[in-house]
């Protein structure tokens, strides 16, 4: 009691970082903390999973085969069920629960990569359009084309031209892999790139810079050390849409077929698979709907308790 | 303003080029070849021959001239040719696809009033819905109508078409059994049965697509109110004693269309691509699924035109969008 009262004033006077300040404002959004608490359960379920449950999601196991989730067991004692396959087995006798593992930690990777490889192409394209004004205008003629491009449709034609040689090339999953991410990478970076590229040339105007250039910093070192910073926060939230957006590509392409093949399980081709015996078996298709669902929602939520918290005008009331 | 449509129009032109250009040149690099399905007992001459009766022996620059051609000139002229009667285009060779044999418009015109019908209904719908849901979340904000409005459009933003649209599926087409899970475009509406039948088998795709759009409007549509609700004029019409429906409906409302007005435009084209899904989930045999035969047959005439037509409605929506703000809010002068 006597030691809480004494430690208070002492940890308030300590010098705080300010994203100390931005943790605390983004706690007190509801949404966001909880998207927060299931992102990191969704994908320590997936990374740790197969350690505890070390079923192979590719084990055809066919005596054992379509077993329901053991929770039917609760009101329809005839179904087929066991604790051996706890979310059931799907019409190859492979797990469920494996299989959504696996397929989730691809999902989350493609969804990861192509987030941070949007992110740093848009970066730099806006960081380059906003500082140079010579490179402007072309950089954002560009940019403006890209974005009058029909990128799903693109994106399919994509799939299908590259998916041969690039298997080819780096053997079947990675060279999707590869695909994918730079797929999906290259078709969503603009908004980013736009966003960045605004906020640095309004940054470019203010007194912090011209005192910087004033004392004869490099443009290398101006753009690292005083601008960077300066747009991290949009950069941040663009990053979390970025990375919903990338998952819910991946599925998109799996569910049309034009994704992972199918031996390599991604949550969105799991859902593809099993869409035409769903009435029998709708808990095949709820699973990795759901998680993609709720991963999706959770990032977005994420995406408006950072807003929030980045924003020094919103932080602090 | 009519300067600036003008211009807006004039500059979409070299940008729709470098756009057919770019969709031209990947294709190009496709690996498939739509010779591939023919049986191999074909001499090698006769396959030369049938190449380039597919004009494939050109090289690429020529073919893409040719393409361009029948795009702007070969096909308006079928179009004028088939509306009054006229024949400019006697005996030209029109766009024809790889595995249909047919010209690449008819098909496409066949397919697009399922899309159309569809697609503009879900819109309609999407922004009815979307419209009241945004301005009452903004007039009573934090209150548990906006909380759940927030939430409910939240879960729009987040669960992808191919997951809600079997999801309803199973729910209202098998469950319940209320309404039909494929979407029958042979249907034809002659009396009040069939036009149940049609209003019926029309609920669940629009349904889906209309929550993506419901969601995204919304919440602009509750943004765009926020804004204008903390603004001086509005204290200033409460102060002079105008009603509370008069200031929320008429001054801030009208206010806070000009954005989302421009937003509305701006995603008709996005809707196109989400129906790729949809179509696909509902069996709706517009162009999306079109598109997706097309792609997976190797059919470069169809897709390119089909590519092309997106990006066609992508840029025009693009200079609506711009246009109608500038019409709509005299503040913003493009001059």
């Amino acid at each position: 009691m006597t030691d809480s009262t004494i430690a208070q004033p002492q940890a308030d006077d300590k010098a705080r970082n300010q994203w100390w300040d931005v943790w605390d404002q983004f706690k007190s959004h509801k949404g966001a903390m909880a998207g927060l608490i299931f992102l990191i359960f969704i994908t320590l379920f997936c990374l740790l999973g197969p350690l505890l449950w070390s079923l192979d999601p590719g084990k055809l196991d066919i005596r054992n085969k379509d077993l329901r989730p053991v929770y039917v067991a609760l009101w329809d004692g005839s179904a087929k069920t066991s604790w051996a396959n706890p979310m059931g087995t799907d019409n190859l006798g492979r797990d469920i629960m494996a299989n959504i593992m696996q397929g989730g930690r691809i999902s989350l990777a493609v969804g990861w990569t192509a987030m941070v490889l949007a992110i740093l192409i848009g970066t730099t394209i806006g960081v380059i359009a906003g500082y140079f004004r010579r490179l402007d205008g072309l950089l954002m003629r560009f940019t403006d084309l890209v974005l009058a491009l029909p990128l799903l449709p693109l994106l399919l034609v994509m799939m299908l031209l590259f998916r041969d040689p690039l298997r080819a090339a780096f053997g079947p999953e990675n060279g999707i892999f590869i695909l994918i991410v730079a797929g999906i990478g290259i078709t969503s970076w603009m908004q980013t790139a736009r966003i960045v590229r605004g906020d640095v040339m309004a940054l470019k105007e203010r007194e912090f810079v011209l005192a910087a250039r004033s004392i004869g910093t490099p443009s290398r070192r101006m753009i690292t050390r005083h601008l960077l910073p300066n747009v991290l926060s949009p950069i941040m939230v663009s990053a979390t849409l970025g990375l919903a957006t990338a998952i819910i590509t991946e599925s998109a392409l799996s569910f049309l077929g034009l994704g992972f093949p199918s031996d390599f399980p991604t949550w969105g081709k799991i859902l593809f698979d099993n869409v035409d015996r769903m009435t029998r078996f709708p808990e095949r298709v709820l699973f990795p709907g759901l998680a993609i669902s709720l991963t999706v929602l959770s990032v977005n939520y994420i995406g408006d308790g950072l807003r929030d918290a980045l924003d020094p005008r919103i932080r602090g009331q | 303003m009519l300067t600036y449509t003008i211009r807006r129009l004039l500059l979409s032109i070299p940008t729709l080029l470098f756009i057919a250009l770019v969709i031209f040149l990947l294709l190009e690099l496709a690996p498939g070849d739509p010779m591939g399905q023919m049986p191999l007992t074909i001499p090698d001459d006769v396959k030369q021959r049938m190449r380039e009766a597919l004009g494939l022996g050109e090289p690429w620059y020529t073919r893409f001239g040719l393409w361009l051609y029948q795009f702007f000139v070969v096909e308006p002229q079928y179009w004028i040719d088939g509306a009054f009667g006229t024949n400019f285009a006697e005996g030209k060779q029109r766009i024809i696809s790889f595995q249909s044999r047919s010209p690449v418009f008819d098909t496409i015109s066949e397919r697009i009033p399922q899309t159309l019908w569809v697609v503009g209904m879900s819109y309609i719908v999407g922004i009815l819905i979307a419209l009241p849901i945004g301005i009452y979340s903004a007039y009573r904000q934090y209150s548990v109508f906006d909380q759940a409005g927030t939430f409910i459009t939240m879960i729009g933003f987040s669960i992808p078409p191919f997951f809600t649209g079997p999801l309803l599926i199973v729910i209202f087409a098998v469950q319940l059994g209320w309404l039909p899970s494929v979407y029958d475009t042979t249907h034809v509406v002659r009396d009040w049965d069939t036009f149940v039948t049609q209003f019926k088998q029309m609920i669940l795709p629009v349904m889906v697509l209309a929550l993506q759009t419901t969601a995204q409007i919304a919440r602009y549509m509750r943004a765009s109110m926020l804004d204008n609700l903390g603004q001086d004029y509005v204290r200033t019409a409460r102060a002079k004693g105008l009603g509370e429906s008069i200031v929320v409906m008429k001054h801030v409302l009208r206010n806070s269309m000009i954005p989302v007005v421009t937003v509305i435009a701006l995603g008709i084209p996005s809707i196109f691509g989400g129906a790729i899904i949809t179509e696909q989930v509902f069996k709706v045999n517009g162009i999306g699924q079109l598109l997706i035969i097309a792609i997976q047959g190797n059919d470069i005439p169809m897709v390119m035109t089909l590519t092309f037509l997106f990006a066609v409605l992508i840029v025009m929506f693009n200079i609506i969008a711009d246009v109608l703000y500038g019409v709509l809010d005299p503040r913003i002068r493009y001059d």
